[in-house]
């Protein structure tokens, strides 16, 4: 909300200047955006009367006016403003001056013609954004007369930023309230007129439902005159405020809306028919609003209707059919109370959002009706004249906001905000805001006032009084609490050392947004996703992703076009799988690598990476599941990945991640232009730890026995490890994979592989006979379940 | 015959004289060796009267001991020079590179998210983490924000068809640790949080780090105390820190915490508050036995300050040339 400081030190000014007035105000709750200082930098403007207007005698688009400026001779200033005439009166910038917008103004020639100034539109003065034409003053405007001082410049335009609880401080009065209580500077609010009615019409109206109209007033004034126009100190006023003036009758509802925070409406009295009914919509009825909209209505909003049908959104807009405009000579002032509860949504579900309905939203003052209507009723005869009907109010007191007394305990507010503030204090605090307090045993009982919707709850209360009090005159305390041991299981996933491994092994960590391309998603996962957002940012942005892949390859194309060579990128996050009914969100580790091996460097050979690579940083990984985990990888075939090229990893039997090289169609469709190796491994299912479970060390040697066997190259080395494992158990502690050979020497169709087979006893010192007996079984297993032929 | 003294002079002045070990070891031959002239000596002894040999087997040994002392530190002298030089011919340019694999380096905002978990873990509080997929209820019922309510507004949210969410905020967590463990607790979550929003200043999908404190008698003094301290630990500075009041549904009262980052520049970094009581009670927690105080702070905001990122976009580009400079 933007709040002009002038008008706001009309109503209330406190010994402060514009910088700790807008502290003070933020220090309250009522967070002052910004300050911006309007009229800086127009000295030197005045006002100008335009006495002639002639053509350019060079340009079509640009007139020569003589301008009087009060004092000597008239100038001529060439002026391209469209809506320049004579008679006008406007700003007149002199030569010598430096506007707002920076452009400084000399005596110059325009198309040849001499311009001793110029006339100024809103937006060059920084006095808006009107930059249309030139402004058009009032014809009494003091010619001559500096422009600041006409207009009482310069003034802050305050920013204020409120809060969804503080509905009553969206006017004038509320705000000046606030302030009232915070600086005890006493407030003088505009004097409210009466005035006295002096025909006899009154618009008929009937609530047919109470609760969603507790108070409504009216006043009919009719023979306004048509050509009244609307002052400029409240045109002013509205536009500091950020509102257009439209028309003394809509200016001046938005005027005491600003004051009083309650929005009026002012219809044409002629287009009314017989009696207004504020009702619930009847599902499908339509409505053309003022901004000439039409909508269908839904049946739980409310709606003004007079005989002829609906005639306006209660709280939110009215309707273009009732409208006033400048014919209009009659007009009927509403002002009523919409309880939040029946406003609550309804502008939003019609795509609005209007000053009125934020207001109702949030509370209006229930108490407010009256005031407002007979404020407007005697600004409107102060400008345009007209007669008044009495003044009519329909009051459903039952159902009116109840204000309850709310009791603050004074052992509670020490409690909950760790300071005794003095009895006294509280008592001045809850009062200045406007509560009736009374003192109880326990504390104080206090009623809020009509406008305070936000305090029902002790707590509430508590915050009225911190507030004003000071969040500064709140000590420190660090909190004295029990903090049992941390109980902290050694076999969670330990997120830092996954990290610090992937690190290590040069893995840039990256954060992807973890919703990704629906299309993208399907392609790397191999099925559609179950999470598709209702209204995402955009269609990059749209499904939950299934995979980390998505998120991880994307990044690499986009680094790749920015000429990295070498990408390795890990990602710790979820993904998310079942469906929207109960789904399940999996902590994953994925990572994609792809470029050369190393860096380069001068003293390794450059070479591409290989599946192996990446096998390596995924065991390193698996290894921090502990000594003793069994991962198996096996072949895979997998929609995303290279069949030949990837494999999953089984922890005991069951699925874990997987890991291979990306379809080279894929990298080509995503314009990745080298193989790229991908790993995603399910955090909570691999790297779940095993606790060390420590056996001693042999003190007996090892021995070592190499064999070289010849199999086809189908069988997997897994297969034959295990086969050889199997064969001595107790004995046999490891098994090494020291080469693979297929080449000259080996027949096509098979390969050579030479293990290395590590025995050792934990009770004994093997001898060479042990040593012989176990290769010659392990031989003979392999020879048995894979023919394999030993190699010399 | 010469003098045995003559013969010691003699031998060092040939020890001296050899330019390496083995010229070294032809002068311990001549004179120290089988046939040496020392080891000569000591076998004609025998020849002498018995009563003369002790004091001429005494000289002798001294000789030799001498001869042996000098032969000693000379070899020694010309071992370390051999080492000495066979050790220059191994040097290397110290300043090539290693070889081998580089480092990698962690995301700035998880640098920052893990470096506030730590400080929090410290002090006592216990790491939760909720669902990020969120129903209505915990993202915004249970956090006294019913339907309709004018918060919910602030809160621009990602909905799937079925009315599920994306949680706008981690107080969720609050709601889901409290009715799993009650009171008292001492807990941060931190995580991924979503809004419907995208510009220069707003990005989609950003990090919270929650904290919820509730215990018996917990106060608005404790709250200020912890943050304070929370924001000099990570800044590493005395900082000052400016408590507004402001709004939020699950808190009262709540505030603003602002920082002076200069002379008359506050910067907003969180936002705080006493746990309402209408949070506690539909967490199953006793309003009237238990205070409690949260906070919830944007992770990017705290890892943009403390590393001076100026654009938060930059977090979610993944630009590698970016992000090196976070090892």
């Amino acid at each position: 909300m933007k709040i002009a400081e002038s008008w706001l030190r009309d109503w209330i000014d406190p010994d402060l200047d514009t910088a700790a007035l807008t502290e003070k105000l933020t220090m309250a709750g009522l967070e002052v955006d910004g300050v911006h200082i309007e009229g800086l930098g127009l000295d030197g403007v005045v006002i100008g009367e335009v006495l002639e207007v002639g053509k350019h005698p060079n340009a079509d688009r640009l007139s020569v006016c003589r301008v009087s400026t009060g004092s000597g001779e008239p100038v001529e200033v060439v002026c391209g403003a469209p809506n320049v005439v004579a008679g006008m009166k406007s700003p007149f910038a002199q030569p010598g001056v430096k506007l707002p917008n920076g452009l400084k103004l000399r005596k110059s020639k325009i198309r040849g013609v001499v311009s001793n100034g110029m006339l100024c539109s809103a937006a060059e003065l920084g006095l808006g954004d009107d930059s249309d034409g030139i402004v058009d003053l009032p014809a009494d405007a003091p010619v001559g007369e500096a422009l600041t001082a006409y207009l009482g410049l310069p003034d802050g335009i305050i920013d204020v930023d409120l809060t969804p609880n503080r509905g009553d401080c969206f006017s004038m009065l509320g705000v000046a309230r606030d302030l009232a209580a915070l600086t005890g500077t006493p407030l003088s609010m505009p004097a409210i007129e009466v005035v006295p009615a002096s025909i006899d019409d009154v618009q008929p109206v009937e609530t047919p439902l109470p609760a969603g109209c507790p108070s409504f007033a009216g006043r009919v004034v009719r023979n306004i005159d048509r050509s009244a126009r609307t002052p400029l100190w409240m045109t002013e006023r509205l536009r500091r405020a950020g509102l257009r003036p439209i028309h003394p009758v809509v200016d001046i509802t938005n005027y005491v809306m600003l004051e009083f925070g309650q929005p009026l409406h002012g219809y044409d009295y002629a287009k009314l028919r017989g009696t207004i009914r504020p009702r619930p919509a009847s599902a499908g009825e339509k409505l053309v609003l003022l901004d000439e909209k039409e909508i269908e209505l839904h049946d739980d909003t409310l709606v003004i209707a007079d005989d002829s049908g609906v005639i306006g959104l209660a709280g939110i807009m009215g309707g273009l059919g009732t409208a006033v405009t400048d014919e209009t000579v009659d007009v009927f002032f509403e002002a009523a109370f919409w309880p939040p509860v029946f406003m609550a949504g309804q502008a939003r579900s019609y795509g609005l959002h209007t000053d009125a309905s934020l207001r109702f939203e949030r509370g209006v003052d229930p108490q407010g009706q009256v005031r407002a209507v007979e404020r407007a009723t005697a600004l409107l005869i102060e400008i345009a004249g007209g007669e008044a009907g009495p003044l009519s109010h329909v009051l459903n007191a039952d159902e009116l906001p109840q204000r309850r007394a709310v009791v603050l305990r004074r052992e509670r507010l020490a409690r909950l905000l760790g300071v005794e503030i003095d009895g006294d204090v509280v008592g001045g605090i809850l009062q200045r805001l406007g509560l009736r307090a009374e003192t109880v045993e326990s504390g104080w009982a206090a009623t809020p006032p009509s406008y305070r919707f936000d305090i029902n709850l002790e707590v509430d209360l508590i915050e009225e009084v911190a507030r004003i009090y000071g969040y500064d005159g709140i000590p420190q305390t660090t909190a004295v609490a029990e903090t049992p041991v941390a109980r902290i299981g050694e076999s969670e996933v330990d997120f830092d050392r996954v990290t610090q491994t992937l690190i290590a092994r040069d893995y840039q960590e990256v954060v992807n947004y973890s919703f990704v391309d629906k299309d993208i998603d399907a392609a790397l996962t191999g099925r559609p996703s179950a999470f598709e957002l209702s209204n995402p940012i955009s269609s990059e942005m749209s499904v939950m992703r299934g995979s980390m892949w998505p998120g991880l390859v994307t990044s690499a194309a986009a680094n790749a076009a920015r000429q990295q060579e070498r990408i390795r990128l890990f990602e710790i996050g979820r993904t998310f799988h079942g469906s929207l009914d109960s789904h399940q969100e999996v902590h994953r580790v994925a990572g994609l690598a792809a470029g050369p091996a190393l860096p380069e460097q001068w003293g390794s050979k450059a070479r591409s990476l290989d599946f192996f690579d990446i096998k390596a940083d995924v065991s390193a990984l698996l290894e921090l599941a502990g000594e003793g985990c069994r991962h198996a990888y096996e072949p895979l075939e997998h929609p995303a990945l290279q069949t030949g090229q990837s494999a999953r990893i089984l922890r005991d039997g069951v699925e874990v991640g997987v890991l291979g090289k990306l379809h080279p169609s894929l990298s080509k469709r995503l314009d990745i232009k080298r193989d790229v190796y991908l790993f995603e491994i399910n955090a909570d299912l691999a790297l779940v730890a095993r606790v060390p479970a420590a056996v001693p060390v042999s003190r007996f040697p090892a021995i070592r026995r190499d064999i070289a066997v010849v199999v086809d190259e189908k069988i997997s080395v897994a297969e034959i490890v295990d086969a050889v494992a199997s064969t001595a158990p107790a004995l046999i502690r490891d098994v090494k994979i020291f080469d693979i050979y297929q080449g000259p020497g080996i027949e096509a169709g098979l390969k050579s592989i030479a293990l290395g087979l590590i025995l050792q006893e934990t009770s004994r010192t093997l001898t060479d006979f042990d040593a012989d007996t176990v290769t010659t079984s392990a031989v003979r297993k392999l020879q048995q379940d894979f023919a394999a032929e030993l190699r010399d | 015959m010469r003098a045995l003294s003559e013969l010691v002079e003699a031998a060092a002045s040939d020890i001296d004289a050899a330019a390496d070990l083995a010229a070294l070891d032809g002068v311990r031959v001549a004179y120290l060796g089988k046939k040496g002239e020392l080891t000569l000596r000591l076998k004609a002894l025998s020849q002498l009267p018995a009563d003369e040999r002790p004091s001429a087997g005494q000289a002798i040994n001294a000789a030799k001991a001498q001869v042996q002392g000098h032969y000693n530190a000379r070899r020694q002298a010309l071992e370390s020079a051999a080492l000495e030089q066979a050790l220059a011919a191994d040097a290397v340019d110290v300043t090539l590179p290693g070889r081998g694999t580089a480092m990698g380096g962690q995301h700035p905002v998880w640098r920052a998210g893990r470096r506030i978990e730590r400080l929090f873990r410290e002090a006592g509080f216990g790491v939760r983490s909720g669902p990020e997929i969120e129903d209505d209820f915990h993202n915004f019922t249970a956090l006294n924000i019913p339907e309709n309510h004018p918060a919910r507004a602030m809160h621009d949210t990602f909905y799937f068809p079925d009315g599920m969410l994306l949680r706008t905020h981690t107080s969720p967590v609050q709601i889901r640790a409290m009715v799993e463990e009650g009171a008292p607790i001492r807990i941060i979550a931190p995580g991924r949080v979503y809004r419907h929003d995208y510009d220069q200043t707003h990005t989609p999908m950003f990090h919270q780090v929650e904290g919820l404190v509730v215990d018996r008698g917990i106060s608005f003094a404790n709250l200020k105390a912890v943050l304070h301290q929370f924001v000099e630990a990570f800044f590493e500075r005395k900082i000052e820190l400016r408590f507004r009041p402001s709004y939020f549904p699950f808190t009262e009262p709540s505030a603003e915490v602002d920082i002076r980052w200069s002379e008359d520049k506050w910067l907003e970094i969180l936002g705080c508050g006493m746990v309402h009581p209408n949070v506690l009670e539909s967490a199953g927690v006793d309003s009237e036995a238990f205070t409690g105080y949260a906070f919830g702070m944007g992770i990017e905001r705290l890892a943009m300050l403390r590393y001076g990122v100026t654009d938060l976009r930059t977090f979610f580009d993944n630009d590698l040339r970016f992000l090196r400079q976070f090892r």
